[in-house]
């Protein structure tokens, strides 16, 4: 899978999750301030990646540090590339 | 004698309509909630195929982040309760100053959820894929906890379960909590949402209509000689009951008064109704109002359409009051909406009182003789009635009765 198909996959699969604008799925967006997630939505986003990716990260310390789309982008590709 | 405590505003998301004007046309036009549901026709010794569904709500009109934690029964419910508010033109600051409450129930938390959840987990019997919204979808009191969460309302919120007597119940016990000076306005009532399980509830007990599945206008038939069972339907139906004094000060339009409400346990079975004890209810709560029986203008009797039950009822309204008093039931319309059912069908009460015009009970061609001896509405019969009795009972031996009088009594 290439880097834009994965991050293809991410952004497609927040924005069916959480009924996001695409056009407001840049990679500086905070999720939370621009994209309007909360800490429940958090918690889906993990289920939503792990079912997509077929990849455990529920106890990463990594995620807890994610602000933007772009951090998703970045720790899914890491998570990809080491797996792979 | 409950003085106190007015109806001002009125929600409904039903099988005939999605507001209370849109359910009164239908009502009174005579209209079948009633279809052929395909989706029955695969699970394995379920016999019945009807349903009465709440069709054409467009979820996503909430916001994701309200709905998330909503199944069915409580997009239902919060729509409703949206109306209801418009209605009363209840001011928001009102809202979360600690005296509006909520008091809504439902049979079950979400069965389709549970379902959903359990097939995934019998999976591989794993967690992982447990969302956030599961839980308060699934909790008992997630109609009321929606509707208090996404309206903003602080006062006291809870969810009476009864079964089919659940929003006669909600209603009584939030007209009580106004009467008491507890709380000065309470959005009440009930919601649920269809699921084959409570088709096979009572198709299990024989108490679901088989014998119609061909003509889904022809069942239930209330009362009626051929009647065969109940009609599983869902929706929901909210009142917003205020303070008498509060809403003529603030200039709310009275739509009707709460003024006698009963709710008994009939101990002679889980199952099976008592005659004596639905007399009972009935005679506590008009005892409530402080009204006889020959003061009543209208019965709305509970009637799902089954043979015990509607038989039982009938002689207990007989005993009641005889030949004198129209009674009739809206289940051959709507179906049986079960904890909706008390508050949509209390709804078209006040809406009868309002449009002067009393809604006879769809589908019933020939009076059973078991059930003879009352005042059967066949037609709709034009009147004006002032004052009404509502009947709910429910499985588990809950009884529940609401007496209501018109605006315009004086």
């Amino acid at each position: 899978m290439t880097e834009a198909e994965v991050i293809e996959r991410i952004d497609s699969s927040l924005a069916e999750e959480f009924e996001l604008d695409r056009t407001d799925m840049t990679a500086e967006a905070n999720i939370y301030e621009d994209l309007g997630l909360d800490s429940l939505d958090t918690v889906d986003m993990v289920i939503v990646l792990e079912g997509a990716f077929d990849f455990k990260i529920r106890e990463e310390e990594a995620i807890r540090a994610i602000r933007t789309l772009g951090d998703i982008h970045r720790f899914v590709l890491g998570k990809v590339t080491e797996n792979s | 004698m409950l003085l106190n405590v007015v109806v001002t505003g009125i929600g409904i998301i039903s099988p005939l309509g999605h507001s209370f004007e849109e359910l009164m046309d239908a009502l009174l036009a005579g209209e079948s909630g009633v279809r052929v549901v395909p989706e029955l026709e695969k699970i394995g010794g379920l016999r019945s195929r009807l349903a009465a569904r709440v069709e054409g709500i467009e979820p996503k009109q909430i916001p994701r982040k309200i709905r998330r934690s909503m199944s069915n029964m409580s997009i239902y419910a919060y729509l409703a309760s949206q109306q209801a508010l418009a209605m009363a033109a209840y001011p928001d600051e009102l809202l979360s100053g600690g005296r509006t409450g909520v008091v809504v129930g439902s049979t079950l938390g979400s069965t389709e959820t549970s379902e959903k959840f359990f097939a995934d987990y019998f999976r591989d019997y794993s967690l992982e894929r447990m969302k956030s919204g599961l839980f308060f979808q699934l909790m008992g009191h997630s109609c009321a906890a929606n509707i208090a969460q996404s309206l903003g309302i602080t006062g006291r919120v809870m969810a009476p379960s009864a079964a089919c007597a659940t929003s006669c119940q909600a209603i009584g016990y939030a007209c009580e909590q106004i009467a008491f000076g507890r709380q000065d306005a309470i959005l009440c009532g009930g919601a649920d949402e269809f699921h084959p399980l409570t088709t096979a509830t009572f198709d299990v007990m024989h108490a679901a209509s088989t014998g119609f599945n061909q003509q889904p206008d022809a069942s239930p038939r209330p009362f009626d000689h051929d009647r065969d069972g109940i009609v599983c339907g869902e929706g929901s139906g909210i009142l917003l009951l205020e303070k008498k004094s509060l809403a003529e000060a603030r200039g709310a339009t009275i739509l009707a008064e709460i003024i006698g409400f009963a709710t008994t346990s009939d101990t002679s079975s889980i199952a099976n109704p008592d005659v004596g004890a639905m007399h009972e209810c009935m005679q506590l709560a008009l005892e409530d109002a402080g009204m006889e029986p020959g003061e009543l203008d209208y019965v709305n009797a509970h009637a799902t359409g089954t043979r015990q039950g509607d038989l039982a009822e009938a002689e207990a309204i007989c005993r009641l009051v005889g030949d004198r008093t129209p009674v009739s039931s809206l289940k051959g319309h709507l179906g049986h909406t079960m904890a909706a059912s008390g508050a949509i069908e209390l709804s078209a009460s006040i809406g009868m009182m309002r449009r002067g015009e009393l809604v006879a009970t769809r589908n019933l061609q020939q009076i059973d003789e078991d059930c003879a001896g009352l005042l059967h509405l066949q037609q709709n019969r034009k009147l004006r009635p002032r004052v009404i009795l509502k009947n709910n009972f429910a499985m588990g031996g809950i009884n529940a009765s609401v007496v209501i009088r018109s605006a315009t009594h004086d």
